[in-house]
């Protein structure tokens, strides 16, 4: 018994790390041609989906294109996207070819891939026959960068987190401590049931009833950073609320009641005994809930209005990782589609810096 | 001034919902800088009105208390602690009859500020004055030489006997007039029962103190009265040499010789 319970915990231990390789190795493989291509530089490269033309070798082209931030385009509306996309293949495949065979071989056992690599090595056959060059007679190529996307995300995420952590907290504290015992149950309730919204439902909501509220209050669009930050916030409130109501209620009464035994208020055992010792219960709260406005798609592609634009000020539409990927997964291909790896991974590397370094800030040990 | 420092009269005492009360009808004097214990069975009140001489009972509502518990001090002299309403009052309750208990309850901050703690709540800031008061009152409790190298470690890893005299240094530190101790030992080993017991026999050169035990010999070494309780009623009440040595009931001389409980 004692083996067959060990073995058992270990082995779900080893399944979970085998996952976290797996992902980040197919994120990786799939990225890698982007990553090629574009190198760190697409972290700051605002362009996405733009037409560009190369003069001298193609993996220099980020230095020679004109910066028009401004021509950028929504590639899920623009119809000349296949053609740009075929254009810039050519390039990408001639340096690609290798690696592209080693990712299908590699891709072949775990996946079954066998549709994704048909379809990587027709696209790249296409690119043979297509043309390389323009009109003009020079080389163009399409430019990917994610910086809108990847500035979109965090900014969502920290108005998220301003706005909704000291509301569920109240919320918390409120449940924990402070509520008549018959209005606990009742709304406790209500806030699991939040909880269990699903996020397009928030999404939804927010772009019909809350988006043009919060436009009519700070003005611009409905659409905005703003109301998707919040929309984010509103979604993660409950989620935050139940876990922290449920960390501070691990506090045993008897602490409790030997701060107030020698005089303290309410608000002083809350600030000084309930936080302090519900501490990693909280952090642990707000970091998943972090985790989810980081990576949260359906409610924010409702109201961030999905432009590759950085928007100037709040109250302007912009973009978001998860948005991005998910309006444009499915129309992707080749080079396109490793952008939007590239991306993935971008967005699974910051969320795995942010949490490890909340964690490790805030959860140090021995220190007061 | 009387001799007493505390009197409860006529007390009953019951818990929300409860369908009978849990003390019926106590009459119980605390004498002055001399240390009382509360003896008797599991489950007949010890507890119970211990906490309602500082009304920590109040922090979860409904319950009922009946009749009155005098507190004389000389700041606000003759006070009926029952009758109390206001914040401010329970705060100034609390801080005049300072209580430790069972467990020991650590606050999770650093040595120095348990102990800082309440004072800073008295509204002290000077951290000399803080300083000295820490150092004073972990003198007190015989904890200084132990932990004054490792102040600003977290409390919670002290052991037991120890956190145990950090709380009792924590209420010390607040200058109380009378301390409730609620089965102070019970969770720690000989040595520090004793320590502590010895820590309890100097304070009582300072405070009025209530003390509920299991321990017989533990009343019979640190007490000058004892109360037995049986059942939510206050049996016998006399001085502990009485007590131990000559009994008037029945039910005491069973219980203090083990017959029962
Ligand atoms: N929160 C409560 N609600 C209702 N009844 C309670 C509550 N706490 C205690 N009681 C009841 O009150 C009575 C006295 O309890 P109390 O804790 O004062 O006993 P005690 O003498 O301290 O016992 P012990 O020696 O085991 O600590 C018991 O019958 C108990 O069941
Ligand atoms: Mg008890």
């Amino acid at each position: 018994m004692e083996r067959i319970f060990r073995i058992i915990s270990q082995s779900s231990a080893t399944f979970l790390f085998f996952v976290l390789i797996a992902t980040v190795s197919v994120l990786y493989l799939y990225a890698k041609p982007a990553i090629e291509q574009f190198g760190t530089y697409f972290i700051i490269d605002p362009r996405w989906g733009v037409e560009v033309t190369v003069k001298e070798s193609p993996t220099k082209a980020i230095q020679t294109t004109p910066s028009s931030p401004q021509a950028s385009s929504e590639p899920t509306t623009t119809p000349t996207e296949e053609e740009n996309l075929e254009d810039e293949d050519t390039q990408a495949s001639i340096s690609d070819d290798e690696n592209l065979d080693n990712l299908d071989a590699g891709l072949d056992d775990d996946l079954g891939g066998e549709d994704i690599d048909a379809q990587i090595t027709s696209d790249d056959e296409d690119d043979f026959e297509a043309n390389p060059t323009n009109a003009a007679g020079e080389k163009t190529e399409v430019v990917y960068g994610g910086a809108v996307p990847i500035v979109g995300t965090i900014f969502s995420t920290a108005i998220a987190m301003l706005f909704s952590i000291p509301i569920a907290m109240g919320i918390a504290v409120f449940l924990s401590e402070i509520a008549h015992e018959k209005l606990v149950a009742p709304v406790g309730i209500a806030i699991e049931l939040l909880a269990a919204i699903p996020s397009i439902i928030y999404g939804m909501w927010a772009l019909f009833y809350f988006g043009p509220f919060i436009a009519s209050i700070f003005g611009g669009h409905s659409v905005s950073l703003l109301v998707a930050g919040l929309t984010l916030g509103v979604m993660i409130i409950p989620f935050m609320a139940a876990l922290s109501r449920d960390a501070i209620n691990t506090t045993p009464d008897v602490l409790k009641e030997s701060a107030y035994a020698m005089g303290a208020t309410k608000l002083e055992v809350t600030k000084d005994i309930i936080f302090p010792y519900a501490k990693a219960g909280i952090i642990g709260s707000i970091i998943i809930s972090l985790g989810r406005a980081l990576g949260e798609t359906m409610a924010v592609a409702f109201v961030i209005g999905g432009v590759f634009e950085f928007a100037k000020s709040v109250t302007d539409p912009t973009n978001s990782i998860p948005v991005v990927l998910a309006n444009n997964f499915a129309e992707s291909s080749g080079l396109s589609m490793n952008a939007l790896f590239y991306l993935a991974l971008i967005l699974f590397v910051v969320s795995f810096i942010i949490i490890f370094a909340a964690k490790h800030y805030f959860l140090r040990r021995n220190k007061l | 001034m009387t001799q007493n420092k505390m009197e409860v009269k006529d007390f009953s005492f019951t818990y929300k919902g409860a369908a009978k009360p849990s003390l019926r009808n106590i009459n119980l004097p605390i004498e002055r800088k001399k240390v009382t214990a509360l003896i008797g069975p599991s489950g007949c009140g010890k507890s119970t009105l211990l906490r309602s001489m500082n009304r920590i009972h109040d922090l979860y509502p409904g319950n009922k208390y009946e009749g009155q518990i005098m507190l004389h001090t000389e700041d606000e002299g003759h006070t009926d602690i029952l009758t109390l309403k206001k914040e401010n009052d329970f705060i100034w309750l609390r801080q005049t009859v300072g209580m430790v208990f069972q467990k020991p309850t650590p606050f999770p901050m650093s040595i120095f500020d348990n102990i800082a703690y309440g004072l800073r709540l008295q509204g002290e800031k000077n951290k000399a004055v803080l300083q000295e008061k820490v150092e004073k009152s972990l003198k007190d409790v015989a904890l200084w030489k132990e932990v004054k190298d490792r102040l600003n470690d977290d409390a919670r890893g002290l052991s037991g006997g120890q956190q145990q005299r950090l709380c009792i240094a924590r209420v010390v530190a607040l200058k109380p007039e009378v301390i409730l101790f609620d089965e102070p030992t019970s969770a720690l080993d000989p040595l520090s029962t004793l320590a502590i017991e010895e820590m309890i026999f100097e304070l009582k050169q300072d405070y009025t103190i209530a003390i509920v035990t299991h321990n017989m010999q533990q009343a019979s070494r640190i007490s000058d009265y004892t109360a037995f309780m049986y059942l939510g009623e206050l049996i016998e009440f006399d001085t502990t040499d009485n007590i131990f040595t000559a009994p008037k009931k029945q039910q005491t001389e069973d219980y203090i010789t083990g017959k029962f409980g």
